[in-house]
């Protein structure tokens, strides 16, 4: 049977060709039934897999398939090969079942596009890819699903190309991500030259012997697989896409842009554990980086007023908590705060998107308020989602981020753990601001829209439910901490951190989660009073703190920043070179030798008389000459 | 009889023969009388296979000269329909007026 892992992605991939190709003639019924009906078939034998998995031993649990080389040039070869290990399965059961649930949610939510079809079809197509992503045994096949993901994410988040904001925010998601791309093929190249082979069986096993621990080579190594992750997964600096993507239909900002795809780079970091365990200097960038991109994505979120885009600020938040899990060393933490999250996020965004359909397009939190008494299935979700999302106990995303904060607090990185857990209170804060801007309160809604409120279809509110479900429940997973069913699970993939050795949490550690909860817990309140008990407070607020409010709500000018400092210097770098080298250099050369030929014929051209008695003449000189060369000198 | 000729003889006459045909051909403008001359210097080079050919004892020269021959008479009729299709269209066989191929 383990030689069907290939059919895992190849399902979706032959129904997102299906419906594609054939889409436009068929019923719009028929092509929900196709999508959906191969995301279940993923998720289903993903399932059977899980199973089969788990009747192996702890020790041997993985199972591979090749499907044949795929580049085999001398004594270097690529195979078409999948791994179905504890990490991959946990990765395909998260993409191919929150992927089934936004499959369904969008039957309800695109139900009037006139492009169904080419939806479906895209988004059974990012399906297959993100499970070659996760299901490859070898870096150039996950690199492939990698440039897949980011391929349809392009076409997904400028699904409405007529609207010139998706358009550009597609590209701008595509540009960005090449300069992460970029570096991870330098990095497979250099990797291929250090161990011949891109085999993750390979590469792990010859790593340790052939680059020693703490060594620059590895640390640029695992560096340069980072700076890709820093862009698919959108942390600093080239997290800035992110937010632009949520100009894509609200299930694609779910699936692609919150659950599955940007953790794409936490999966790859994850995945290299055995290089990165080999450079802490790179483990303690990722977790800086991760930390740091936390607090700064959350603070953001503190002022926004797009529904959508305070939820992409805090995707960005929390895939940072995640990198500082794997950089302190605490990789199925990590990974668990990955699947959490996915479930919690991708409710949170379904939420929204039931939200701004409800209203037609809007998307202002200004304009909302007391949505709750009219959208209650959708009000009742959001609310777990965001207690999630705040880290409250006991729903999933309490488990994991603690989890996550007391490694980094256990490996010895108290400024981090602060910086933590200050991003924790700023996301109690943030996302119960929503809530409450949202689904509480007086309504601020336009009049005419105000009487004919009515909650989604039921193809909606099913998915919303389940993932509700599945965000208050999931994290018991992982309970007792660092000892949970899911530890016990993935631990085997992981190389053991210093610190992890011992299971039981210290009493430390219990004052530890109760601080962070505490901290999460004062941002809600805060949130409560600032925006339900007075709403009049946070402009006070703003009015008293200017310019730290302007700096928040431009989102620091990064973009300002990056439109001064880079997009405009390239662009006129080019355009100068545009002008001066190619045009006057490139093609003045060329066209200069054109030009010298065309003189140098002209010259020759008055040979060229056209009278017949001159050629002969020429002709008859020259046989004299070739005669009389032969006679007297040859 | 054959001793009483002697080779540079023949090849005296042929060489005359084949100047007077290239500087006709060099100097004459009637395209009639040019291929009169070009006619010349064949049968120059014909003279001159058949006198080796004498000399040597060898056939070979005269089974060179009936091909000439041949090709030269194709070369006639050739020469003749373009000459007769150039009159008709400039109404003239005069070589300096036919300079369509000047660069």
């Amino acid at each position: 049977m383990s030689n069907t892992i290939w059919l895992i992605p190849f399902i979706p991939l032959v129904g997102s060709v299906f419906v594609g190709l054939m889409g436009r003639r068929m019923r719009r019924s028929s092509v929900a039934i196709i999508a959906c009906g191969a995301a279940s078939l993923a998720l289903l034998l993903s399932l059977a897999f899980l199973a089969r998995l788990l009747s192996l031993p702890a020790e041997g649990r993985f199972l591979r398939q090749s499907l044949g080389p795929w580049i085999a040039s001398g004594d270097f070869s690529v195979a078409f090969g999948f791994l179905f290990d504890p990490l991959s399965a946990i990765m395909a059961l998260v993409v191919s079942g929150v992927g089934l649930l936004i499959h369904v949610y969008s039957i309800g939510y695109m139900e009037k596009d006139r492009d169904y079809h080419r939806f479906f079809a895209l988004l059974n197509l990012f399906l297959a890819e993100m499970l070659v992503l996760v299901l490859a045994d070898n870096y150039l096949l996950l690199f492939l699903g990698w440039e897949g993901v980011g391929l349809c994410s392009y076409l997904l988040i400028g699904f409405w190309f007529e609207r010139p904001a998706a358009a550009s925010a597609g590209t701008k998601a595509f540009l960005v991500n090449r300069i992460g791309d970029a570096a991870v093929v330098v990095g497979l190249i250099w990797m291929i030259l250090l161990f011949g082979s891109l085999d993750f069986q390979i590469v792990f096993r010859e790593a340790p012997t052939t680059l020693s621990h703490g060594s620059v080579a590895a640390s640029v190594l695992s560096l340069l697989l980072f700076a890709g992750a820093t862009g698919k997964s959108a942390q600093l600096p080239l997290y800035v896409w992110l937010p632009d993507a949520m100009e894509g239909p609200t299930p694609v900002s779910a699936l692609i842009h919150a659950a599955t795809m940007v953790t794409a780079g936490v999966y790859m970091v994850a995945r290299s554990a055995p290089l990165f365990q080999l450079a802490p200097v790179s483990l303690e960038i990722v977790a800086w980086v991760g930390g740091l991109t936390a607090f700064f994505a959350a603070s953001i979120a503190l002022v926004q007023t797009d529904i959508k885009r305070i939820i992409a600020y805090s995707t960005i938040s929390q895939l940072g908590y995640m990198f500082l899990g794997l950089g302190v060393g605490a990789y199925a933490a990590g990974i668990f705060h990955l699947m959490t999250h996915a479930f919690f996020k991708a409710l949170l965004f379904l939420a929204a998107g039931s939200v701004i359909h409800a209203l037609a397009g809007e998307q202002d939190l200004r304009k909302m308020g007391g949505l709750r008494r009219s959208l209650r299935v959708t009000a009742g979700s959001f609310l777990i989602g965001a207690l999630a999302n705040a880290g409250i106990a006991p729903f999933a995303g309490f488990w994991s981020k603690d989890e996550i904060l007391f490694a980094a607090y256990a490996s010895g990185h108290r400024l981090l753990w602060v910086l933590g857990a200050l991003t924790a209170a700023g996301t109690g804060f943030y996302i119960f601001r929503l809530y409450f801007l949202a689904f509480e309160g007086k309504s601020r809604l336009d009049p005419h829209l105000a009487g004919h409120l009515r909650e989604a279809p039921w193809s909606m509110r099913l998915p919303l439910v389940l993932l509700a479900l599945g965000s208050a429940t999931v994290g018991f997973f992982g309970v007792p901490p660092e000892s949970g069913p899911f530890h016990r699970f993935l631990g085997p993939v992981f190389p053991v951190s210093p610190h992890e050795g011992g299971s039981a949490v210290p009493a430390s550690g219990i004052v530890l989660m109760l601080a962070a909860l505490v901290m999460a817990l004062v941002g809600i309140v805060m949130a409560f009073r600032y925006y339900l008990q007075d709403p009049r407070r946070p402009e006070a607020l703003a009015g008293r703190y200017p310019t730290l409010y302007r700096t928040l709500f431009h989102k620091y000018w990064v973009d300002e920043l990056y439109e001064g400092f880079v997009v405009r210097p390239t662009s006129t770098a080019a355009r100068t070179l545009s002008e001066s080298f190619d045009v006057r250099m490139v093609d003045g050369s060329v066209n200069g030798i054109a030009s010298l030929v065309g003189m140098v014929g002209g010259l020759l051209r008055r040979l060229q008389t056209g009278h017949v008695p001159a050629y002969v003449l020429s002709i008859l000189i020259g046989v004299v000459v070739l005669l009389g060369y032969l006679a007297f000198l040859g | 009889m054959t001793g009483t000729v002697p080779l540079n003889a023949y090849l005296i006459v042929s060489a005359a023969l084949f100047a007077i045909g290239v500087i006709g051909v060099l100097i004459r403008r009637n395209a009639l009388i040019i291929f009169m001359a070009i006619e010349l210097m064949l049968n120059a080079v014909n003279l001159t296979f058949v006198a080796f050919s004498r000399f040597l004892d060898s056939m070979d020269g005269q089974i060179i000269v009936f091909f000439v021959m041949a090709v030269a008479a194709a070369e006639v009729v050739l020469g003749l329909a373009i000459i007769i299709a150039l009159y008709r269209n400039k109404e003239s066989v005069n070589v300096d007026e036919l300079n369509l191929l000047r660069g």
